[in-house]
């Protein structure tokens, strides 16, 4: 399985993750090299079974809508690289 | 205490002796930092340590045992890894990410040791945010084994596993996604225990694969796994894959008796290629099982081969969704830039190492538009097909025996170059997570000085018999694992 350059700066832009043109062909490499070992399971026979989403068993877990106290607001914002006031500040999302 | 330092006993001698008031636990905690000190230039095992807290909670957990009132762990230091939320003690994920990070709440687990009484000395070193098998990711420093510092002490908690290892805690606390607890409690000679999915809550676990993650404890023996486990074990409101269930005392199943146990010896788990030393060590582990009364019986699990890619597809699937979080704006590392667009790439691009920025594009190439039905569809219908295999095969078998880890540890920078034979060192522990089922890692012995793992499995919430198994071989085979160092 060889990706190209041009997928792998595609997947780099869908996982919002910065690479230099180095950085995609070492990856490149790489993550071919890994989708090759993922070959084998095409070969298994899965015709009617199900999906396994995680192993416990418990399903659509629900409990009564009481509320408890939680975090504090400045608590809840004390890791927040850039606040303004009592907000959580962002950059420019359009230009 | 005469003889042996306080830093080198176990949790059940450092109770024994604490109960009896021969030893207090501000002298076990001294004893503990000062062993700290001693080794830590050398290995390398925490973050980051926290000797005055520490030392001021070694005080309240005298006054409680004074005062009649001690639990199992209470007074006993013990360490965290460092994915394991700490209320006001930065939890870094050995993640640049997550450098400065300190969160506003406890783990679960955390919250439950501090009940107990439990002494926090530090935090551990990782691979970053759990991911590899070597603590080489770890974006501050590797972590050496306490048998050869020139070698690697496994991964993902290599941190928790060499520090118990080298008496620098009575325990640790560990998170295994395919194999990090186990793998490195084999590769540096302790005990290392993946209870079933769901029986420990995982709030509070920064979140690597959801569906995999599971907490258990690294300890010095059988026994002290069992105490530990029963502390943590229990239904949590908070996590809703915790499973409601009543919680056995784990520490009074220890009896000592396997006769009469069906143990399976799947002969997938021992393929050609695989250190001859590691072999032997564990097929004499498995006699010793068949000296106690066991009855041993060769058998085949056709689908493990298919574990690697399973795995390989399910956990970078899981992880580029939960580690989509760092954003660079609610909390953790934040790059400058004009546009909030390029400020994400740009903080995710300088803030995470290139194993996670691989398994976070892996995740994201399985998951994405005409590639969900060929990778991450198919891995959960084969995930189900290695699950009922697991099943049938528990319909015959109390347990299953097979090696933990396919070699010895290895010296530093022997496969970081090349991410698949990294990923090798996890097939035999893989499994278990996929199935979600209970798996103990417990020494069984050194080759050429280092040691080896037997990992035993059980059926889901099979704890007790896995704990029995595990505590009657240890007895029986009485290893000397201490380290060199």
């Amino acid at each position: 399985m060889e990706l190209s350059t041009h997928e792998v700066e595609q997947i780099a832009e869908l996982a919002k993750v910065g690479m230099t043109p180095e950085e995609i062909e070492v990856m490149r490499s790489q993550m071919s090299d890994i989708l090759d070992r993922f070959k084998a399971l095409s070969e298994v026979d899965t015709e009617g079974v199900e999906t396994t989403a995680h192993p416990s068993g418990v399903v659509s877990v629900l409990r009564d809508d009481v509320s408890e106290q939680g975090l504090t607001q400045s608590e809840a914002m004390s890791n927040a690289p850039r606040t303004q006031g009592e907000f959580v500040r962002v950059r420019a999302v359009l230009d | 205490m005469s003889g042996q330092p306080a830093w080198g006993l176990t949790i059940h001698e450092a109770r024994a002796a604490l109960d009896a008031g021969q030893l207090t636990s501000q002298e076990l905690t001294a004893s503990v930092m000062a062993r700290i000190e001693a080794v830590e230039p050398t290995l390398k095992a925490f973050v980051t340590i926290t000797g005055d807290q520490a030392m001021e909670q070694a005080q309240r957990a005298d006054d409680r045992i004074a005062a009649g009132e001690a639990g199992p762990l209470t007074g006993i230091p013990l360490q965290l890894k460092d994915n394991l939320s700490t209320v006001g003690i930065r939890t870094t994920c050995s993640s640049r990410m997550l450098e400065n990070f300190v969160p506003p709440y406890d783990a679960t687990v955390t919250a439950r040791l501090k009940s107990a009484g439990a002494v926090l000395v530090g935090k551990g070193n990782m691979d970053e945010f759990a991911m590899g098998s070597s603590t080489e990711n770890s974006a501050f420093f590797p972590t050496r084994n306490p048998h050869d510092p020139n070698r690697v002490p496994g991964g993902s908690s290599g941190g928790p596993a060499a520090a118990v290892s080298a008496g620098e805690a009575l325990f640790s606390l560990g998170s295994d996604t395919g194999g990090s607890i186990r793998q490195p409690a084999s590769l540096c000679g302790v005990v290392g225990l993946k209870p079933t999915y769901g029986l420990v809550s995982r709030y509070g676990l920064v979140a690597f694969a959801s569906s995999l993650d599971q907490i258990g404890p690294f300890t010095r023996d059988v026994e002290d796994a069992a105490l530990v486990l029963s502390e943590l074990a229990g239904h949590d409101p908070r996590d809703a894959t915790s499973i409601d269930w009543p919680m056995p005392d784990y520490a009074s199943a220890l009896t000592g008796d396997v006769r009469g146990l069906k143990i399976g010896v799947p002969k997938e788990y021992f393929p050609e290629g695989m250190g001859p030393g590691v072999e032997s060590a564990v097929r004499a582990g498995i006699e010793v099982l068949a000296g106690l009364g066991a009855e041993i019986v060769e058998m085949s699990l056709p689908h493990t081969m298919h574990a690697l890619a399973v795995y390989y597809i399910i956990a970078p699937s899981e992880a580029s969704s939960n580690l989509a979080r760092y954003d660079g704006v609610k909390y953790g590392y934040s790059a400058e830039a004009e546009t909030m667009w390029e400020a994400l790439a740009k903080t995710r691009q300088e803030g995470f190492g290139p194993e996670v920025k691989r398994r976070i594009m892996l995740g994201t190439y399985a998951l994405s538009a005409g590639y969900y039905d060929a990778y991450y569809l198919k891995a959960q219908k084969v995930r189900t097909i290695i699950r009922s295999e697991f099943a049938e095969a528990f319909s015959e078998f109390d347990l299953l025996a097979t090696p933990t880890s396919p070699s010895v540890a290895f010296e530093l920078g022997a496969k970081t170059a090349d991410p698949v034979s990294m990923y090798l060192n996890d097939i035999f522990t893989m499994p278990a997570n996929i199935a979600g089922i209970p798996a103990i890692s417990v020494p069984a012995g050194k080759v050429d000085g280092l040691p080896v793992g037997l990992q035993l499995m059980a059926p889901h919430l099979g704890e007790e018999t896995l704990l029995r198994a595990a505590h009657a071989y240890e007895r029986a085979a009485d290893h000397d694992m201490d380290p060199s160092l």
